[in-house]
């Protein structure tokens, strides 16, 4: 038997789906990246229970999913604390656990922060579409039949390896991230700044900003003091490309940060939220405050160094396990399409 | 790093986006890991662990003085079968009346002129398709709809555009094409991409069914 079932779906909560690193190369096709919206979150999931960083996730938005394991399986949970429970236990986050089978995890509510990763040591067992397992919600592929999860779903892993050993790994508590209500988050000016009034560019630094609750995968949108364009700019450009991070300003002044599910848009972006800070993006939540601070190209870079020292750390102490592959012909057997077996 | 080529929508300048686009393709660069070509504007993300600003910036300046000095391969034209009106395009009818021409000067103009496609965005596979004749010039509705079907033909102001999957939208319907925009299974996974040049054809009802 190629494959082994892992977990079934009892409840899915509003919306939960298989997430990576995301998927990259296919921008020219309007295919947006996808993937994890915390992707620290996500690299040390996989870690603690020894999977590669790239591996899928369930990405759990709020709170609603439970699971009941059908084997003996290696877990971790980071990220926001969804208060997971084991069975009626309350789970301990940024460690790894073996789940009996039959033992359930359910995610009860919000505590801090908006999304909880799950890693599975051995991985999800998914096709790659277009080179990486992330779920793209709106044009429906990729992921688990490139849908949400729901009720009555079956995981299965992609090994016969289930990474046991890997239990009681603990991630070093000073570098897991504290969310908190309010955020803030550092930028750098660009590439249409030019393009707003200096009391516009001052309103975005010294303005704190409510998240709506019309955000999504897509975008975070703010509500707060409107942000000033020069005279005679239009409101709108001639569309360009969009990444994550970007801060988007369309007529009535509210910003817009974009996430991960489009990769165009047809608004000037003020400025641009720094690499190492996208990952606090996925925990921000609707009525949350946010405010921005400016910092200069080469503080990102070397904040990003810094952040990026400490997953290495990490992974020097807990190498990913090398993945044991079960017969390929029998791989290719199950697989209905996709370019590599495993 | 977005790198701008004009300011203006233009076949001219959009040629130069493609052609850059292409060289860079051809002369990748170690740490970009997306391009998304534009209408005038070629964007270019880079891991910042591997590449900075002024590496990437000086590797492009140099790929740009190629423009025009390497022979870039001519885009595709792809002829797209469209059934016009009726309950395939919802909006003909009004479009018709908006510009006072008959149901069938909408066709003819519409299939009269060869388009460009600009841009594949908003959503995957779907083209931005330029320039319409002004006299089909048409605002979008004032009222989007809520679903719109797959492989529907639409108008907006100067741009005609064709949704690869069912999703919301706020342009004016003409028709329906058979031909599948997007297939994340296919390589490449979309019909069309940026630069290519495109041409509609009408079809009636009964060689769409056929057709699918």
């Amino acid at each position: 038997m190629a494959v082994v079932e892992t977990i079934e779906v009892l409840t899915s909560g509003p919306l939960t789906s298989l997430q990576d690193l995301g998927r990259f190369g296919y921008g020219r096709y309007g295919v947006p990246p996808s993937g994890a919206l915390d992707i620290f979150s996500l690299r040390a999931a996989n870690l603690l229970v020894g999977n590669k960083e790239n591996e899928a996730c369930l990405e759990i938005t709020m709170f609603g999913l439970k699971i009941k394991t059908l084997r003996d399986v290696v877990i971790a949970v980071t990220g926001g604390d969804l208060r997971p429970f084991c069975n009626d236990k309350p789970l301990s986050m940024w460690v790894s656990f073996i789940l009996k089978e039959g033992d359930t995890l359910s995610f009860r509510g919000m505590k801090s922060g908006f999304r909880s990763y799950l890693a599975i040591g051995g991985g999800f067992f998914l096709t790659e579409v277009l080179g990486s397992r992330s779920t793209n919600l709106s044009s429906g592929f990729g992921g688990f039949d490139g849908r949400p999860v729901k009720k009555g779903d079956i995981f299965t892993a992609h090994s016969l390896h289930p990474h046991l050993e890997t239990e009681g790994r603990w991630f070093p508590q000073d570098l897991i991230p504290r969310y908190r209500r309010e955020w803030r988050l550092r930028v750098i000016f660009g590439p249409q700044d030019d393009q707003f009034t200096e009391e516009g560019r001052n309103t975005v630094l010294n303005s704190p900003y409510q998240v709506s609750h019309q955000s999504d995968r897509t975008g975070i949108r703010l509500a707060g003091p409107s942000v000033e364009r020069r005279p005679n700019v239009h409101e709108s450009i001639i569309s360009e490309g969009v990444i994550p991070g970007a801060i988007q300003v369309p007529g009535d002044g509210q910003p817009i940060i974009i996430l991960v599910e489009i990769v165009t848009g047809g608004y000037r972006k003020i400025a641009t939220v720094i690499t190492a800070d996208l990952p606090l993006l996925g925990q921000i939540k609707p009525g949350d405050m946010v405010t921005f601070e400016e910092v200069s190209l080469d503080d990102a870079y070397e904040i990003l160094r810094e952040m990026e020292e400490k997953i290495k750390g990490f992974r020097r102490r807990y190498p990913p396990l090398p993945r044991r592959l079960p017969a390929l012909h029998s791989v290719c057997l199950i697989q209905t399409y996709g370019p590599v077996c495993g | 790093m977005l790198v701008e080529l004009g300011d203006e929508i233009s076949p001219e300048v959009n040629r130069r986006v493609r052609e850059l686009s292409v060289i860079l393709m051809e002369n990748p660069i170690e740490g970009v890991i997306e391009t998304v070509p534009a209408y005038r504007s070629l964007l270019i993300i880079y891991d910042p662990l591997k590449l900075d600003l002024v590496m990437i910036k000086n590797r492009m300046e140099d790929l740009q003085k190629k423009i025009g000095e390497i022979e870039i391969p001519e885009p595709k034209t792809v002829e797209i079968p469209v059934v016009y009106g009726g309950e395939y395009g919802p909006d003909m009818e009004w479009v018709s009346q908006y510009h006072s021409i008959s149901v069938d000067g909408v066709i003819q103009l519409h299939t009269g002129t060869r388009y460009q496609v600009y841009m594949i965005g908003f959503m995957p596979g779907f083209p931005y398709l330029g320039e319409l004749p002004e006299g089909l010039a048409t605002p979008r509705r004032e009222t989007p709809r809520t679903v719109i079907p797959q492989g529907s033909v639409a108008i907006a102001q100067r741009q005609t555009g064709i949704y690869p999957v069912e999703s919301p939208g706020g342009w004016q319907i003409l028709g329906r094409t058979p031909l599948k925009l997007f297939n994340p299974l296919h390589s490449p996974p979309a019909l069309l991409e940026m630069g290519d040049l495109v041409r509609f054809f009408s079809i009636d009802e009964k060689e769409f069914k056929q057709w699918q």
